[in-house]
């Protein structure tokens, strides 16, 4: 077949087609295989294949298609353009392929060794090449330049390595036209004059481009955009284009486009009849929608500042469609690489800084706007390592920060980074789960300024005294910061800061705080003054400590127990549940789950406070909440879509009854046999009169028939390949964003499990209507408490329930020496179906219980003191 | 042949690619035959395979005939010498299987350099040989590259479509180390034969060119292609044209088919190759197609008549035997194209040629 204008498909393109995109990353590759059999049989003589999705392996995902193909003798009998912006995707490609290939793209953006070197593996591999029109100064814009940088290429190619100029196919660069910018209004022209000339002058080389940007500022309006491809190609054509990336089967007839849109695409697409013809095609765009609601035309008015301006305006939107470009501007026109980030971009962030800190930006905001920044310096990285004389860019400071050993959660510790590295310090961030002794030898190491520690287990709080009795005994004086849901000021000052007396150790509230105490540790002027005051600050909140201390008056255990809190048993008989035992639920329906998201503390965590929905329509954070908001349905639509993550979980219901303070648990309903015994902790405060001392325990019947449950589930599995590929792309927002939502999932699979559980596993509360509100706000029959959270606040107790479970082998969870649970989204507890089970907690204990609980538990004292260290009413030891 | 010492090389490695090349233009070159069915003819035992030096190798080494360059360097160069008297122009290097990939069935990576040196120094020892005797008909040495019993663009596993044995990255360097130690033995152009994957070849060129960033000096190139049924295309699927446009980067001295088909069922391929292939064309077919027993018994007449014709019409520049070929086919082959003008090489315009498994043409 000789044809004179070659359609390639973009079906099989992940940029291209949502649909395909969702098929690869579903691992569907049977369905994918038929796109692209569609695609041929529909008549494509050449099918584009292109893999770079920003959560795809796209070498495997390449490899993996294409030896696929191979096998598909209806798809392989035509050529192949494997198209990438990543070298090692294409040669991946190029491996795969018996048959000769079109390489989409190879260009002089990294100089001309690097473009030679890739030219001659094309020819050695064997196959033509798509030469974007792109040079060490960046995409060619106007007719001028990218007939220059086409030509120079050509000669490059033919006359240095020989390749043969009947394989060179130059795509001088599509750009969107119509954008409200006149800089913008000639780039039709300029394609279609430089295709003109490129044919004239290069012999046998061909002219490719992707058709579809030409029409990106009518997005949405698909009517419009496929007029505008089709008078685009009428032209292009005409002036020699051979080949083009377009979906064929939608492109209209030139003739048969309407004459009046024909006439105003025309003027744009010409550049004719101006000033006025975008304005006029803007106009008349809605008339041909149909049915959908006018899109609004991007505005792009703010590309027309200078590009200080520019990267300004995208820091602070967090926009990072231009930012290569416009760094590569900015650095162009800097003596080096490094006065764009202390230059431009650190002025950018400067705003960023002072709008944060005046309260009209927001966490979210700004972690985009880090986002922006740490793409423009990622770009700007090669250079910077290629000026050879440059001495290491001058930061504000070195923190190591790291979620200490035992504990699993960095969501806070993620933002903390990002803030940070926004304000210029350098964050070297361990991860989760790191031991003292590499925490303080990498501090050692890279000569930290700071170390910041984390944790959100309160195990993890006696993790922390360790790291900073460590640091007292190896001799560190660098200033210790504690952070963390579990943390407090109290315990920081208390626990923390006496052992750490050879440097200052500092509590940080929030995020929002982080650089404010950073600044001020690091000033040279002011850090003395801040380290006392804190320390000054620290010893009276000791003092008012252990005066409290003295003042609570605990009541005796025999006395609590006494006065437990009592349930009429013979008033009340359990149901039995439709089964006993456990159940596993694997790959629970993500989209199902979405429906019990419970928002508030999602936007809690972005330091947003407020209640959901009430929130979105805040006076002050209510933009910051709408845009996170909007960016986490995406994602959330995308998690469900593309299966992200996986949502395993089991439910155990269990014969039981009290027995003290302890529920025992047994083998079967003949409740002859013990299978476990699940321990609980009477409250011992002051009690008014009628009010009971309260242990989980009461809530279950000493005798006769009644159940006890228990669950674990976790939305987490994938969370952190997922959050791992985002940051390796600079991508912290989507990170953080996407660890987030994996939370929300847990939650929200917990209560949609709990739901379960009351209608229809036990269905003791078959009536209750559905309603999320109530829900959310624990209207319902029953209880649900955590190990770890104030009605048990001895994390240890989950070992018992993940054995009663076997949780770790239905779900995939796995408990921490701390007994976190790892992954972190993950949630597990105790069930209980009393109607007067409610949530309470325990609140200090004295050290009678804390003898008896250790007895029950076959602990020694200083164990039992240890994993109840936060709620003992006295001072171990003393 | 009654040379007994070793002769120096009468002509730079230069000097013979250039003689080579004047030769193509002038006349039909003589490519030697089958080596399989002259080594079988020797009934030699497990002890022939072994020789002194893998005595005690682990496995069994029977049927590794390119191992006898090792162990039986007089059987091979006894061959080569059958062959060059016969009137072959080019002789093949006893390499067939020579890689890492294929010795592993016999546990001989590790001799895979010595093996294809000792190969290359064996035929290029004979070679020069007759070349000194008859100057006037100067002999060459093709190292002989085969197509692995591993291949790149079928599947391994019947359930799993995109599963491969090897790698792209694996073959390539398998070929590179053969290639290289076949470079140093002295041969003058390689030769990747029997061609029935495209892609493996696609592999061995990439190994070839990539020699040169070794600083090698290039060398000719002669890709030979298999057609396995009458349908006209390759084990992988592949027609004629769009076999050409895969290699073709290559920019080989010749390009041709050999093995799988007798020379009555090999010609229209060997037509369509002529048409299009702006280089020298080869062909290689086999004694006919096996009989019941296995066993070819097409005669030389037989063979030399069929390929007689394909001289006359102008479609080949080089021929020579695969399976089942002797000494007397080649010699039947070399008295009947004797005297016939070589094939002229066609004028194609300059066109964007692609493939997949059929060709794709921008004109």
């Amino acid at each position: 077949m000789i044809p004179t204008f070659v359609n390639i498909g973009e079906r099989t393109n992940v940029t291209g087609s949502a649909r395909f995109r969702k098929l690869i990353s579903d691992g569907d590759y049977p369905a994918a295989l038929k796109v692209a059999r569609d695609q041929v049989a529909a008549g494509a003589q050449v099918i584009d294949v292109n893999m770079d999705e920003g959560l795809l392996d796209s070498v495997h995902a390449m490899t993996t298609f294409l030896n696929l193909v191979a096998a598909e003798p209806d798809i392989a009998r035509v050529p192949i353009m494997i198209d990438s912006s990543k070298w090692e995707v294409i040669e991946a490609g190029l491996k795969c392929v018996q048959g000769k290939a079109i390489v989409n793209s190879i260009s002089m953006k990294e100089g001309e060794a690097k473009f030679l070197e890739q030219a001659v593996k094309c020819l050695r591999y064997g196959a033509a090449v798509v030469v974007m029109a792109f040079d060490e100064q960046g995409q060619a814009d106007t007719r001028d330049r990218k007939v220059a940088i086409c030509e120079r290429a050509y000669r490059l190619l033919t006359e240095q390595i020989g390749f043969p100029a009947e394989d060179i196919i130059f795509d001088p660069n599509i750009f969107a036209i119509a954008t409200g910018i006149e800089e913008h209004d000639n780039y039709g022209v300029d394609f279609i004059e430089a295709t003109r000339e490129i044919k004239r002058r290069l012999p046998h080389a061909r002219v490719s481009g992707g058709v579809s940007n030409v029409s990106f500022s009518f997005r949405g309006n698909e009517p419009v955009r496929r007029a505008m491809h089709s008078v685009f190609l009428y032209h292009a054509i005409a002036a020699g284009m051979d080949m083009g990336i377009v979906n064929a089967g939608d492109l209209p007839v030139y003739d048969e486009v309407d004459p009046v849109l024909r006439e105003a695409v025309e003027d744009v697409i010409l550049n004719r009849n101006q000033p006025g013809a975008t304005e006029r095609l803007v106009e008349i765009a809605p008339r041909y929608k149909g049915g959908k609601a006018v899109e609004r035309v991007v505005d792009l008015k703010w590309r027309a500042g200078t590009v200080a301006e520019r990267l300004s305006h995208a820091l602070v939107h967090g926009i990072t469609e231009f930012i290569e470009a416009d760094t590569e501007e900015a650095r162009l026109a800097s003596a080096r690489p490094l006065d764009v980030i202390e230059g431009p971009l650190m002025d950018g962030m400067n705003v960023v800084g002072d709008l944060f800190g005046a309260g009209k930006m927001f966490l979210p905001q700004v972690v985009k706007s880090a986002r922006v920044m740490k793409q423009a310096v990622a770009w700007l990285l090669p250079y910077m390592e290629a000026e050879l004389a440059g001495k290491p860019r001058e930061m504000a400071g070195r923190v190591v920060m790291a979620t200490v050993k035992g504990d699993v959660h960095d969501i806070g510790k993620n933002i903390v980074g990002v803030v940070l590295q926004c304000n210029n310090y350098e964050v070297i961030d361990l991860g989760v789960m790191v031991p003292a002794d590499r925490i303080l030898d990498e501090a050692e190491r890279v000569k930290a300024d700071i170390v910041g520690l984390s944790g959100l287990i309160t195990p993890s709080l006696d993790e922390m005294v360790f790291v900073a009795s460590e640091m007292q005994r190896r001799g560190f004086s660098v200033p210790l910061l504690i952070g963390g849901a579990t943390t407090s000021r109290t315990h920081t000052a208390v626990k923390i800061e006496p052992a750490y007396q050879a440097g200052s150790t500092t509590y940080v509230l929030d995020a929002s705080r982080a650089v404010g105490v950073v600044s001020g540790l690091l000033s040279p002027t002011d850090k003395c003054k801040v380290e006392a005051a804190t320390r000054e600050e620290y010893i009276r909140i000791r003092e008012q400590f252990g005066r409290a201390q003295e003042a609570k008056v605990r009541t005796p255990l025999p006395a609590a127990r006494a006065n437990r809190f009592s349930i009429d048993w013979q008033a009340w008989r359990a149901p039995t549940p439709s089964f006993l035992g456990t159940r596993v639920f694997s790959n629970w329906d993500l989209a199902d789950l979405t429906r019990y998201i419970d928002w508030s503390p999602f936007f809690a965590a972005w330091e947003l406070t407020g209640r959901y929905p009430a929130i979105l329509e805040d006076e002050v954070v209510g933009e910051a909440a709408r845009d996170l908001f909007a960016d986490a349905q995406k994602m959330l639509k995308r998690i469900v879509a593309e299966r992200w993550f996986e949502a395993r979980g089991v439910v155990g219901l269990w014969p039981a009854n009290a027995d003290g303070d302890d529920i025992v648990v047994w083998t079967d309903d003949t409740r002859t046999r013990e299978r476990a015994r699940l321990h609980t902790l009477r409250q011992q405060m002051a009690k008014g009169e009628g009010r009971g001392h309260v242990a989980l325990a009461d809530f279950i019947a000493p005798a006769g028939a009644d159940y006890v449950g228990g669950f674990a589930v976790t939305a987490g599995h994938g969370e952190a390949e997922i959050a791992a590929r985002f940051k390796a792309d600079g991508d912290d927002y989507s990170a953080i964003l996407s660890a987030a939502l994996a939370d929300r999932l847990a939650e929200a699979f917990a209560e949609a499990l709990h739901h379960k559980v009351r209608m229809e596993l036990w269905g003791y509360a078959q009536t209750e209507p559905f309603d999320i509100d109530a829900m959310l706000g624990e209207k319902y029959q029953g209880i649900r408490p955590a190990p770890g959270y104030p009605a048990q606040p001895d994390h240890t107790e989950k070992a018992t329930l993940f054995e009663l479970l076997d949780a770790e082998a239905a779900t995939g969870i796995a408990l921490t020496e701390s007994f976190a649970m790892s992954p972190a989204s993950s949630v597990s507890g105790l069930y209980f179906a009393h109607p007067d089970a409610h949530y309470f907690g325990v609140g200090k204990i004295e050290r009678d219980q804390v003898a008896d609980y250790a007895a029950r538990k076959g602990w020694d004292a200083k164990t039992a003191e240890r994993w109840l260290g936060p709620i003992l009413n006295y001072e171990p030891g003393r | 042949m009654t040379t007994t010492a070793k002769s120096r090389p009468i002509l730079s490695r230069g000097d013979r690619i250039e003689a080579l090349t004047a030769a193509a233009r002038r006349r039909i070159l003589v490519l030697d035959g089958s080596w399989g069915v002259m080594i079988q003819r020797r009934g030699l035992s497990e002890a022939d395979f072994r020789g002194q030096r893998f005595a005690d190798h682990h496995m069994t080494l029977k049927g590794d005939n390119d191992l006898l360059c090792l162990t039986r360097p007089d059987i091979v160069s006894e061959l080569h010498d059958a062959y060059f008297e016969a009137g072959a122009d080019i002789g093949e290097t006893n390499t067939f299987n020579a890689t890492r990939l294929s010795q592993s069935d016999y546990g001989l990576e590790s001799a895979v350099t010595d093996l294809n040196l000792a190969a290359a120094t064996l035929a290029r020892e004979s070679a020069d040989r007759w070349t000194a005797a008859q100057p006037d008909k100067p002999r060459f040495v093709a190292g002989a590259i085969g197509p692995l019993s591993r291949t790149l663009s079928m599947s391994s596993d019947v359930n799993d479509p995109g599963a491969r044995q090897v790698t792209f990255d694996a073959v390539h360097d398998a070929y590179l180390e053969q290639a290289r130690a076949l470079h140093r033995g002295g041969v003058d152009l390689f030769l990747v034969e029997t061609i029935f994957d495209t892609l493996n070849a696609k592999a061995a060129i990439k190994a070839l060119l990539d020699l040169e960033d070794e600083g090698f000096e290039p060398l000719p190139i002669w890709i030979s292609g298999t057609i396995t049924d009458r349908s006209g295309r390759t084990l992988s699927g592949q027609t004629v044209e769009a076999f050409w446009n895969s290699v073709r980067h290559a920019r080989p001295f010749a390009v041709g088919f050999n093995c799988a088909l007798g020379a009555d069922l090999m010609r229209p391929h060997v037509a369509e190759l002529a048409r299009i292939a702006d280089t020298l064309v080869a062909a290689y077919p086999n004694a006919g197609l096996p009989n019941a027993f296995g066993e070819y018994d097409e005669t030389p007449d037989e063979t030399a008549a069929h390929l007689n014709e394909w001289a006359s019409s102008g479609l080949v520049n080089i021929l020579g035997g695969c399976c089942g070929t002797t000494p007397e086919h080649i010699a039947a082959i070399a008295r009947a194209v004797e005297g016939k003008p070589p094939r002229k090489i066609p004028d194609r315009p300059k066109a964007m040629r692609l493939s997949g498994l059929e060709a794709f043409e921008l004109a």
